[in-house]
């Protein structure tokens, strides 16, 4: 399983992940018959929905590090997942090394599987308490690859193990005699031990302590740079995104509203959520920049407001913004921002 | 003399196979107005540390030493129906999760105006009158709506805000805020923020704000001190601490915040991870993971192996720590050994 393998199929240039339209709804309403409600005394069918994506086009190129930042209920991991084929998308496609994924069954997408890897969150619930490290880490590998011997597997398993900086003479432990840290480094080891070439991480570093965040942080690094991994990186964290990425999306409400370089978007962020959002982070400065204020709070995702999803909490707001939904547009520094405001010279 | 004075503070959890020592000598002090910053990883004790001064800690845990003068008043061995006087009314509380600190079948109103009556005879008619006047100094938008709205159909945010006006609504002189902002987005954590600073200048109360952001305590706070598995290993200015730590934990931390390293390049890590309090090493508690310790030999390495640090003073803050109280050419104090 060497890097020419994975290789294989495709030339180097075309994107490695790209992903069309993507929307997806989930129902609020239940089954058909709690559908049914009774409506001036008629019996209507009445369904609601969480619109959690609602058409994200994204490319990663290889050797990326796509990160997708945003608050609380923006879809973030809804994209994670849809990528991933965790969920299926209501619409749009998701294109991996050129092929068509989202529509394959299970089996079909097997393949696929090893090539992307997926590290959760919370390393306290992403690892199967009655297995023991050494069963986790085998497992994937006995899956993928049902023709390898006993000895294969253990030395593969030895060999994560050891570059994740976990001691090989703990296989027989379970998962809850470590620490967060710990426990995060066995979850990258599993995804590893596959030969992924992309990583989907789902806020890997949130549920850790800080000293911790930035060992898991190394370590991600070291494993991109050593293994030529491609990397889907969801934080709510902008200083991690800033240290981490190459390339930043910056999602609201289910839309994609800016994606830049990440030295162009901290340099000069466009969208007006973008501003707001890195004007909140707190620093250590001593002169701090004025906090631009929003009014309000998010909407909910059941109710999307019409227009822009942003037009309620944006001051730079007009008519056209609450009638019409704006697509990304490539600014002068390559930057693609998704603003009326910043189409029509309104602001810079 | 300070209005919260906190000496030798010890708080035990007592286990079947002997007690955990989760505080260890902790003292600080708080002047009438003052934010104070308590900062650390989980279980460095910040959270107890809080909990205790209200002696707010569930059995097994109990306070095993120490003083908390508030206003002149010991209030360890305080009958609960002192305390209760003082809890909610001299000092209230902020937790972390607004929903778990609501009542879900109590109203906005209800809940304020059962607060206001347990401590003041007024009329329900008055309390609810000053509660509407706490909603709207916290900026809640339609106040008089929400008196009668449930929890649940506030969002995050908006919940926050309501339980920043209860904690405000019997005039305290303190507040605590145990992590007020980390079930929060970022956008609304700088809203919630600004609004407590205000607060609490313009009506000259107290904060003593529990975080592990450093960030956010560079930013509310005026002091700070840093915990380390049960103790307080740095203490002084805010700003003085952020721009030059002194212990090598506190610089370790600042490290590696990823603002602080070239985007791209590599982080300076801590090593390791801090150990768990039945577990404690000998020496100083931070000395496994201490490149000062461990590049250290002879009588040095001695001294953070097997004793505990005392304070030295380094300009306006206190530092524990062996190698900073030689570099500054001290003595060596150990300090009052207590542990069992």
């Amino acid at each position: 399983m060497n890097a020419t393998e994975s290789l294989r199929h495709s030339d180097a240039h075309s994107p490695l992940l790209e992903v069309r339209g993507l929307e997806k709804h989930f129902s609020l309403s239940g089954d058909f018959l709690e559908q049914l409600r009774f409506d001036k005394g008629r019996l209507v069918r009445r369904q609601e929905y969480v619109h959690a994506i609602n058409g994200v086009d994204l490319t990663i190129q290889r050797g990326e590090a796509l990160c997708v930042v945003g608050e609380s209920g923006c879809g973030k991991s809804t994209v994670a997942r849809t990528v991933m084929g965790l969920l299926k998308p209501s619409a749009g496609e998701v294109r991996y090394d050129g092929e068509r994924i989202d529509d394959l069954s299970t089996r079909s997408l097997l393949p696929y599987r090893r090539r992307m890897q997926m590290i959760f969150q919370n390393p306290y619930a992403s690892l199967n308490p009655r297995m023991t490290i050494q069963e986790t880490l085998e497992e994937p590998i006995r899956l993928h690859h049902p023709q390898w011997s006993r000895q294969a597997i253990r030395d593969k398993v030895h060999e994560v193990m050891i570059s994740v900086g976990v001691a090989p003479d703990w296989g027989n432990r379970y998962g809850h005699e470590f620490s967060g840290g710990q426990r995060q480094r066995i979850a990258i080891a599993r995804a590893l031990a596959v030969d992924p070439e992309f990583i989907v991480a789902d806020e890997p570093i949130s549920a850790l302590d800080v000293s911790i965040q930035a060992q898991v942080l190394n370590l991600l690094m070291e494993a991109r740079q050593e293994r030529h991994l491609t990397y889907l990186f969801i934080t709510h964290d902008l200083a991690v995104v800033e240290h981490f990425g190459t390339r930043v999306a910056v999602m609201y409400l289910g839309r994609v509203c800016e994606i830049a370089d990440t030295a162009t978007l901290f340099a000069h962020p466009r969208h007006p959520y973008t501003k707001a959002l890195m004007s909140a982070i707190p620093r250590l400065e001593d002169d701090r920049p004025q906090h631009i204020r929003l009014e309000g709070e998010v909407p909910t995702p059941v109710h999307l407001p019409s227009g822009c999803v942003f037009h309620g909490r944006c001051p730079h707001a007009n008519e056209r913004c609450r009638r019409e939904i704006p697509s990304l547009i490539t600014t002068d520094n390559g930057a693609q921002v998704a603003c009326h405001a910043i189409e029509e010279d309104r602001i810079s | 003399m300070s209005l919260l004075d906190v000496n030798h503070l010890d708080v035990r959890f007592a286990l079947r196979n002997g007690d955990i020592q989760a505080l260890r000598d902790v003292s600080f002090s708080l002047d009438r107005g003052e934010r104070l910053g308590i900062v650390g990883e989980s279980g460095a004790g910040k959270s107890v540390a809080a909990f205790s001064l209200l002696n707010l800690i569930s059995k097994p845990g109990y306070i095993a030493g120490g003083s908390i003068r508030f206003d002149g008043q010991e209030l360890i061995g305080q009958s609960e129906r002192a305390l209760r006087h003082i809890r909610g009314h001299r000092i209230s509380m902020i937790f972390q999760d607004p929903m778990m600190t609501l009542n879900p079948v109590l109203s906005i109103g209800d809940q304020m105006v059962e607060c206001l009556k347990a401590h003041r005879r007024i009329s329900t008619h008055e309390a609810r009158g000053i509660a509407l006047h706490k909603l709207v100094q916290v900026q809640i938008p339609s106040p008089e709506a929400r008196l009668d709205q449930y929890p649940h159909e506030l969002s995050g945010g908006m919940r926050q805000r309501v339980i920043i006006a209860i904690a405000l609504l019997l005039d305290p002189d303190i507040i605590i805020a145990d992590e007020p902002t980390t079930a929060l987005d970022v956008t609304i954590q700088a809203e919630i923020m600004a609004l407590l600073l205000s607060l609490c200048e313009k009506h000259n109360v107290g904060l003593i704000l529990i975080t592990h952001d450093l960030g956010v305590v560079s930013q509310v706070t005026q002091r700070m001190l840093v915990m380390y598995a049960g103790r307080v290993i740095e203490e002084g200015p805010t700003r003085e601490i952020i721009n030059d730590p002194q212990h090598p934990y506190t610089q370790g931390l600042m490290n590696a915040l990823p603002q602080m390293a070239t985007p791209g390049s590599r982080l300076n890590q801590i090593p390791g991870s801090m150990p768990s309090l039945d577990n404690l090493p000998d020496g100083c508690a931070f000395h496994p993971r201490c490149h000062f310790a461990m590049r250290s030999d002879g009588q040095r390495r001695q001294a953070c192996y097997e004793h505990v640090p005392g304070f030295v003073t380094s300009g306006n803050c206190r530092v524990a720590c062996h190698m900073v109280s030689e570099m500054l050419g001290y003595e060596r104090i150990p300090a009052e050994e207590t542990t069992s």
